[in-house]
């Protein structure tokens, strides 16, 4: 395999993990916490395939899965913040709720209990040497790839992002200054909610169809790169793409039996433990970060 | 009698709230798909509750939701939140099906059951005296650790019973184990013939011992009042002598513990094998029971019993809708008890000051 390709496996890899981990550190440093990655995302993938097949445009398809993000994302909102619900289990139950709604809509709008029919999506080019040139028709991976600049920006450059870290730092000096710490986690949070949607999206538009349980743990890996790239957006980033280029070289290694496969599916998770129990550098997460009330 | 009058509105309104919430959802459900709720419910009743199969089966997954209901609510009375009970369950079974394959045939079966689930607990309390010690020692959130624990537990069990290709352990092309040598739990279908063909067994017992167990330990032991302690106020526990961090990981490594328990009832009371993937779901509806059951052993045990319900009324009612209807519902009754807890709180201390004004 060569270095383009790999590196191009790399990218396609690490895409929806950018999106996800983007959006989840945009959360974060609001104070929401992000557990919620795994179930915008499928959200996300489902709805894009929906709006992709009834539409027949992978537009559609996209402004779909944003959609649904976005209302996944503004629920998480209002349960963790105007009801100060324990943003916990708000994050497991609005997991476990993705999987039951887009389970039973697929049944009811496919038939069927484990996909949907081919739905129309962006790249057409066949895979493998020609990898790299062929990933630039797909608009949701310049995207993907542009997420993390984007978000680091407005986290660190704009007034919004001045806000964003106020309040998941210190909320009450926040509000003390005139910020309406409500309305800003309620955007960072549905801004999150759209973001993961997008790397659902992703998922769902590359593969041309919707499986059932499609993101598969994605959500959680991109929170383990947000975390481990210690919330800062351009570490995170950076972290997605070390995660998925371990994957890549799993799959290039599978056969040799060189190392067991799980072994290396355990690397972000491991290597998070670690991050976060100290031992390599300090891990500080927002201040205020699961601080409901 | 007010401040029990609130007692009670606090502990018992976000549940009955919850599942109005999820009636009203049921319904919306129920409806899109041009079913009637009243038959459909009718339905999930009959399946259920109306005989002894459904029953059994009911009990069944009652068990195994009473122990990682219980995991979850340990960790929540220490102010911790153990989310990685679906790897401790995992890991409880596991290490019950090796017990039970290394036993001689010949051992005597009281014998062969207390090794097995001793096995079961012991692997699963190790599977969170990790995350207790991460905590206490390095800080590491306990949250986080136990996701992502979750996913290393899963992925070495899968890997042991997946590359183990010595046929010692793995009945081949399966991923499971051979069928477990001693410590087999009898079935409710071998004392009472009506239950035959349902899966429930004598672990319900066990996991109801474990839950009176929890309530001695929480209500009635010291330790039990130092955990409570820490859980409600680690600063002031810490003053009053407590050893804050000692309290963590015992509290995280019994919560765990628990979780493992709940891995009998598959191995020991059902398959007789270990199964990878048996304890999907399992794990993460046990903060629902939790949360439901508002973390008190009696709590935990009627949610189970609910939440068991729901889950095998999902199969009862597939032939009129999708049984994936549940699983929405599990996720609304968790958001709905989530929110309303603090609204109830907030509601009932208003109230109290407009009364005292």
């Amino acid at each position: 395999m060569s270095i383009f390709a790999f590196a191009a496996q790399t990218i396609r890899i690490a895409v929806p993990y950018l999106f996800a981990a983007a959006g989840g550190t945009l959360a974060e440093r609001s104070g929401i916490i992000s557990l919620t990655l795994e179930g915008f995302m499928l959200t996300g993938a489902f709805c894009a395939a929906l709006g992709s097949y009834y539409g027949g445009n992978s537009w559609v398809g996209v402004a779909c899965g944003m959609g649904g993000g976005l209302v996944f994302g503004l629920l998480h909102g209002v349960v963790t913040i105007r009801y100060r619900a324990d943003q916990v289990v708000s994050g497991v139950a609005i997991n476990l709720l993705a999987i039951g709604v887009t389970r039973f809509f697929l049944h009811l709008a496919f038939g069927s209990s484990s996909n949907s029919p081919r739905v129309p999506g962006f790249s057409t080019v066949v895979r493998g040497e020609g990898m790299l040139a062929g990933m630039l028709p797909d608009p949701l991976i310049a995207l993907g790839l542009f997420a993390v600049p984007a978000v680091a920006w407005a986290i660190y450059r704009t007034p919004f992002g001045l806000r964003v870290r106020a309040v998941g730092e210190f909320p009450q000096a926040a509000e003390s200054v005139g910020v309406h710490v409500a309305r800003v986690r309620y955007v960072a949070v549905a801004l999150s909610g759209v973001l993961a949607a997008l790397g659902g999206t992703y998922l769902a538009l590359d593969q041309h169809q919707f499986t059932d349980n499609m993101s598969a743990g994605r959500g959680y890996i991109a929170l383990a790169a947000m975390i481990f790239g210690n919330w800062d957006p351009v570490r995170g980033g950076l972290a997605c793409l070390l995660f998925a280029a371990a994957e890549t070289l799993q799959i290039q290694l599978q056969g040799t039996q060189a190392i067991p496969s799980q072994f290396v599916q355990m690397i972000p998770y491991v290597l998070t433990i670690v991050a976060l129990a100290g031992m390599v550098g300090k891990s500080t997460p927002p201040a205020a970060l699961g601080k409901s009330d | 009698m007010d401040a029990l009058r609130e007692r009670v509105a606090d502990t018992l309104l976000p549940p009955v709230v919850a599942l109005l919430v999820a009636l009203v959802a049921g319904d919306v459900l129920i409806l899109s798909v041009g079913q009637s709720p009243v038959e459909v419910y009718a339905l999930l009743l009959r399946g259920t509750w109306g005989n002894a199969y459904g029953f059994g089966q009911v009990l069944y997954k009652t068990t195994t939701l009473i122990c990682t209901g219980l995991c979850v609510s340990v960790g929540l009375r220490a102010g911790l939140f153990n989310i990685g009970g679906e790897g401790q369950l995992a890991a409880g079974g596991f290490a019950a099906a090796l017990a039970g394959l290394a036993l001689p045939a010949s051992t005597p079966a009281p014998l062969g059951i207390l090794v097995c689930t001793a096995a079961a607990v012991i692997a699963g309390g190790i599977t969170g005296w990790v995350p207790g010690v991460l905590r206490a020692r390095f800080g590491a959130h306990e949250v986080i650790t136990t996701i992502m624990l979750n996913f290393i537990i899963l992925a070495l069990l899968n890997w042991a019973i997946s590359s183990a290709d010595g046929g010692a352990l793995r009945v081949p092309e399966t991923l499971h184990t051979r069928a477990i040598r001693a410590g087999a739990l009898p079935r409710f279908g071998d004392l009472i013939p009506a239950f035959h063909g349902s899966a429930a067994n004598l672990s319900l017992l066990i996991a109801l011992i474990a839950a009176a167990a929890a309530w001695w330990y929480f209500f009635r032991t010291r330790a039990g009042y130092d955990l409570r302690a820490v859980g409600l106020q680690p600063d002031a526990a810490e003053y009053g002598g407590v050893n804050v961090g000692a309290v963590w990981v015992r509290a995280m490594t019994i919560s765990a513990a628990l979780a493992g328990l709940g891995g009998i009832n598959f191995v020991l009371g059902y398959k007789h094998y270990y199964e990878d993937g048996f304890a999907t779901g399992a794990g993460f509806l046990g903060i629902a029971v939790a949360l439901v059951g508002r973390n008190t052993p009696l709590g935990v045990g009627l949610a189970s019993l609910f939440f068991a319900t729901l889950s095998q009324g999902g199969l009862a009612i597939n032939a009129l809708v999708p049984k994936t209807m549940v699983d929405v519902l599990q996720g609304v009754v968790i958001l709905a008890v989530a929110a309303s807890a603090p609204e109830v709180r907030r509601v009932l201390r208003r109230r109290k000051r407009i009364a005292t004004a």
